[in-house]
């Protein structure tokens, strides 16, 4: 059994050693992250540390998921 | 007399409209400053709507009405971070990205709180003990049993009375970490900080357990 195998309640108890940001330090990322990210830029090489704590903390996720999905409404609007 | 800058390129970088400088009238004073204080809460009730109707579904007992008072109350405390926060804007996005985040993080952390408001956060230290089994197939379950108890294992063991609290209640019980950290007087920061201790705790005794993969 491999890490990637872990069932994703275990995943989740566990975490990742990834060095990651904490909620504060993504929050001032954020705006920055997802423009890179819109622009195809190497947001994750630009902004270390950012996606690891998407997947450690489900409510920046879900803000980072906003974000960007209000930023792509505004594109075509 | 210098000679006018007839670089047709410097001209028009230097004559180009900039979009969004209506925000540098926030740092001014008097009727420039108070319309541009109406248009920043513009952006963010336009973002604040958008959030609050995004996760709608985890209120479906509010009105229409109620969900748009929701948007509202977080478009103004949102106004408030960012008139607060101004000289924090570096230019690394655009203004509007950098404000309508503050919206989205008012709007996010006001729905979740609603939608828990009435639910009781039973923060039971025996929650672990009924972590189940949900791995890749029988051939795995002699090694997946012997996982899971080292995991049960390590949060009896290894860690403190709040990590443990914190871990159980946001990752087996679902509770979002806004609603814990109310419930216990924190903020979202502070709790984060508990749990990714707690899973590095976590982590190093399932390793030690035997499952050096869980360290990964």
């Amino acid at each position: 059994m491999t890490g990637r195998d872990l069932d994703p309640t275990l995943l989740r108890l566990l975490g990742s050693d990834e060095p990651e940001l904490d909620c504060d330090e993504c929050f001032a990322q954020l705006d920055r992250y997802v423009e890179l990210e819109l622009r195809g830029a190497p947001a994750d090489a630009l902004v270390p540390g950012l996606r690891a704590h998407l997947v450690g903390c489900p409510a920046c996720a879900e803000e980072h998921e906003s974000l960007r999905a209000l930023l792509e409404l505004d594109s075509v609007s | 007399m210098p000679a006018p800058d007839t670089n047709p390129d410097v001209s028009a970088l230097a004559a180009a409209p900039a979009l969004e400088d209506w925000h540098l009238d926030l740092h001014t004073e008097g009727a420039r400053r108070d319309e541009a204080v109406v248009r920043l809460h513009g952006l963010l009730l336009r973002a604040a709507r958008f959030e609050v109707f995004r996760r709608r579904n985890s209120l479906s007992q509010l009105s229409a009405v109620e969900l748009d008072e929701l948007a509202q109350d977080a478009a103004d405390d949102a106004a408030v971070s960012v008139l607060r926060r101004l000289d924090d804007f570096r230019g690394e996005s655009s203004f509007r990205t950098w404000a309508y985040k503050f919206a989205l993080l008012e709007a996010s952390v006001k729905v979740r709180r609603r939608a828990w408001r009435d639910r009781e956060v039973t923060l039971e230290p025996e929650q672990w003990e009924s972590l189940a089994h949900a791995g890749p197939g029988p051939d795995d379950d002699v090694e997946s049993g012997a996982l899971l108890e080292a995991v049960r294992d390590g949060i009896r063991s290894a860690l403190t009375p709040r990590q443990r609290q914190v871990l159980v209640a946001t990752v087996l019980e679902g509770v979002p970490i806004d609603v814990l950290a109310e419930r216990l007087g924190s903020n979202r920061n502070a709790l984060y900080k508990v749990l990714h201790d707690a899973r590095r705790r976590l982590r190093e005794h399932v390793a030690a357990a035997g499952f050096p993969e869980a360290n990964q």
